[in-house]
């Protein structure tokens, strides 16, 4: 099947379809630890393309992955069954801004943080900011309908996507909506935000471009239990502000920041605070007043508030290089995502110390705290025989712990194939088979991304795919 | 939780069936079987910023039971909860607040088979499966009835007032400001709405060149219209437009654009899964 979809599509694509090993073998992945099977890699360079594409693998019966810069955690792109793997980041122009109504018309390969490099001169930018944001195409944004720390204020994904031309899994074309507001019938377009992939390819974008803010304040609180962190957290809320971002890292995460960047972190901190505050001046400086009795009122041991945009830069440098930091503690890591309500905060956190140490595994905790965000980044080293089992053991029970909390699977990394069967934890079976049905509608071939997000029998299909490094 | 049993035993599993809340949207769907969801604020959590309520319950005691806590919900203050969804259109402050489908964040509704379904989750930030409660959202009870709802709130800022001036050009005065509330425009005179710290409202106020005033001006009823923003700055008659969302209301009436034929079938291709029988809401 796919031998033939390849020799049919190589009369246009030429060396823009690839089945070669080295190909074959990079796009069998995404960021997660799951691996797949890719049939054949190809790579668009138009809307007809992406529709010609589609209609041979639909007359062929072969199943197809979009993929955008392959940054997804959550194996979301990571092919099955030999697809064919859709590269879509040759499509990456801005195609129109709008500074005025403040909105651009963008193809989905376009890098999550070009689009706001582009429009910066108009003091705007693209408000979903996740910590990939230097790599992530806007594409993968939409397919993951994908966070960020800056989406406490701003909203995650969904709400900055206006509309889009999205090829369906039968080559067809469609508008979900426009630039309009909210046009008659059903919202499509809010549907495909976040459907993993599942319901088609997205080739042109409409986004929602944001102000920047006049004035922005950001400081480091530090305190001597997490609990007190997570307290300050809550009570910034309930006092009535939403900070543009609430961050929080651990005592390990800040000593392994501190190593790596230099930044004069407080090392014997149980847990800091990265809060920001932007807007107009008068407003902010009076949230930060506010915000800096609130933690003083929770035990902060100190405050610092950056000086300047050089220090500002460094603060948030230490929240984002956490990733990188880790290395100097163990060569692998394992990144989960749960979220859980603001006030659950403290007891799920001793919940994941207990079950990294019961299973003997090193633990550092960084994550959107204001929005109860959690994102215990498990370190390990792969070669110790038996240790992925217990990464394995204790991911599940953390998920399992935030959900019973009365939290969710995922805040911004997806299904996937990672967290497919842990669906039932959160969803009955009439739930799930409400969501199967928006599958089947966009898609009644489930030829798009087949076997993610939704556990058998409620997926189109019925063989349980469970590839190596999945959860089970 | 509201128990949702007796609702969708209401509902049932067999026949054509429509729902009514307080008929401020144009009311039950003549001669057919009629139901109402549960009403009731179930909890209103200000530090998580949710509230939880039947959607039978009336948006002005959800607004006013959050205020006690010094939050809002970005729904339009009429009718219920669950018919302000269904129905999906925002207010006059959807430059600010968001659209109103930003706020529904959990839903349970009674489906077509007299199930109750739950779609999405109790936190802001969740992308566990497929977003189904945006497809609720203005679906006007036709893919199922709404049962309870869990909404995302926010906070009433410290400071709000309305400003005006007389302007034919509202781009140069909506430039000016940063993320204004709401910027409405007859073709004659702006209306802008700002809120936050009384000391930047005043100087927003001062930069743009408007003038406090008592309130927006009423707003026609002939159409509500959904235009591109950019097509604002081109209207004719009488009109007030949502300048930067693209939302007009019209006194003469309208007739939307004929819809993308592919979304059309789609749309279709829902309905058939989700009510195959057409019985939920017959020929909305």
């Amino acid at each position: 099947m796919i031998a033939a979809l390849v020799d049919e599509l190589r009369v246009t694509l030429a060396e823009r379809i690839r089945t070669g090993s080295t190909e074959l073998g990079l796009y069998a992945r995404d960021a997660s630890n799951i691996g797949g099977s890719a049939g054949a890699v190809c790579f668009p360079i138009s809307t007809e393309e992406v529709q010609m594409c589609l209609r041979a693998a639909h007359r062929h019966k072969v199943p197809f992955v979009a993929r955008g810069a392959g940054t997804g955690l959550a194996g979301g792109a990571t092919p099955l069954d030999d697809a064919l793997v859709v590269v879509m980041t040759t499509m990456n122009r801005v195609l129109s801004v709008d500074p005025i109504n403040r909105l651009a018309w963008v193809e989905p390969g376009v890098l999550n943080l070009d689009l706001s490099r582009q429009v910066a001169h108009h003091g705007l930018h693209f408000a979903p900011d996740p910590s990939s944001q230097q790599s992530c195409s806007i594409g993968g944004n939409v397919a993951n309908n994908s966070g960020g720390p800056h989406c406490l204020s701003d909203g995650v994904t969904a709400s900055h996507i206006l509309g889009m031309e999205v090829v369906l899994s039968d080559g067809s074309l469609v508008q979900l909506g426009g630039t309009e507001a909210e046009p008659f019938g059903l919202d499509l377009r809010g549907a495909f935000v976040g459907s993993e992939g599942m319901f088609g390819i997205a080739t042109k974008i409409c986004v929602r471009l944001t102000q920047n803010a006049p004035a922005v304040r950001t400081m480091l609180m530090d305190f001597a239990s997490v609990e007190d962190g997570a307290q300050t957290v809550s009570a910034i809320i309930a006092a009535g502000m939403v900070p543009a971002a609430l961050e929080m890292m651990d005592q390990l995460c800040v000593q392994a920041v501190e190593a790596y960047i230099h930044a004069d972190l407080p090392v014997d901190a149980a847990a800091v605070l990265l809060v920001e505050v932007a807007g107009l001046p008068h407003g902010v400086e009076a949230d930060v007043a506010r915000i800096i009795a609130i933690g003083n009122a929770h035990g902060a041991r100190s405050v610092r508030i950056a000086q300047d945009e050089a220090e500002r830069a460094l603060l948030w440098k230490g929240r984002k290089s956490a990733f990188g930091a880790i290395a100097r503690i163990k060569p692998n890591y394992y990144l989960h995502d749960t979220v859980v309500p603001r006030r659950m905060l403290p007891q799920v956190l001793r919940q994941v110390y207990e079950i990294t140490e019961r299973h003997q595994l090193q633990v550092l905790n960084v994550f959107h705290a204001g929005d109860g965000n959690l994102h215990p980044l498990l370190v390990f080293d792969k070669r110790e025989p038996g240790v992925m089992e217990r990464v394995l053991a204790a991911g599940e029970e953390i998920v399992r712990a935030s959900v019973d909390a009365g939290g969710v699977l995922s805040g911004e990394h997806g299904i996937g194939l990672e967290k497919r069967d842990f669906m039932p934890m959160m969803f009955g079976p009439a739930d799930l088979a409400a969501q199967g049905a928006m599958r089947r509608a966009f898609d009644p071939a489930g030829l798009a991304n087949p076997f993610k997000v939704l556990p058998s029998p409620a997926a189109c299909g019925d063989v349980q795919h469970v590839p190596e490094g999945a959860w089970v | 939780m509201t128990d949702l049993a007796p609702f969708a035993d209401a509902v049932g599993s067999d026949g054509a069936v429509t729902i009514t809340g307080l008929g401020t949207r144009g009311g039950p769907i003549a001669g057919v079987r009629c139901v109402s969801a549960p009403s009731g604020i179930d909890s209103v959590q200000p530090d998580e910023m949710i509230v939880c309520c039947g959607a039978g319950t009336p948006v002005n005691e959800v607004k006013a039971a959050l205020a006690t806590h010094g939050q809002r919900v970005a729904i339009p203050s009429t009718g219920t909860i669950g018919g302000a969804l269904a129905v999906g259109h925002s207010d006059f402050r959807r430059l600010g607040d968001g659209p109103i489908r930003d706020v529904l964040l959990q839903a349970r509704y009674v489906s077509a088979a007299g199930e109750v379904v739950k779609a999405g989750g109790p936190t802001v930030k969740n992308v566990s499966g497929f977003d189904l409660c945006r497809l609720l959202v203005g679906s006007r009870g036709t893919l199922g009835f709404l049962g309870d709802v869990i909404l995302r709130t926010r906070p009433i800022a410290p400071h709000s007032q309305w400003f005006s001036a007389p302007t034919t050009e509202p781009y140069a005065c909506f430039a000016r400001l940063y993320r204004p509330i709401s910027v409405l425009w007859d073709g004659a005179t702006v209306w802008v709405l700002l809120e936050g710290h009384k000391t930047d409202v005043a100087d927003q106020a001062a930069t743009a060149g408007v003038q406090p005033c008592a309130g927006p001006p009423a707003l026609p009823t002939g159409s509500r219209r959904v235009i591109p923003p950019a097509d604002v700055a081109r209207l004719t008659g009488s009109f007030v437009a949502e300048v930067g969302v693209g939302v007009v209301h019209h006194a003469d009436a309208w007739t939307p654009p004929t819809p993308d034929a592919r979304a059309v079938e789609l749309e279709r291709a829902l309905k058939n899964e989700f009510d195959s029988t057409g019985r939920l809401n017959p020929a909305v």
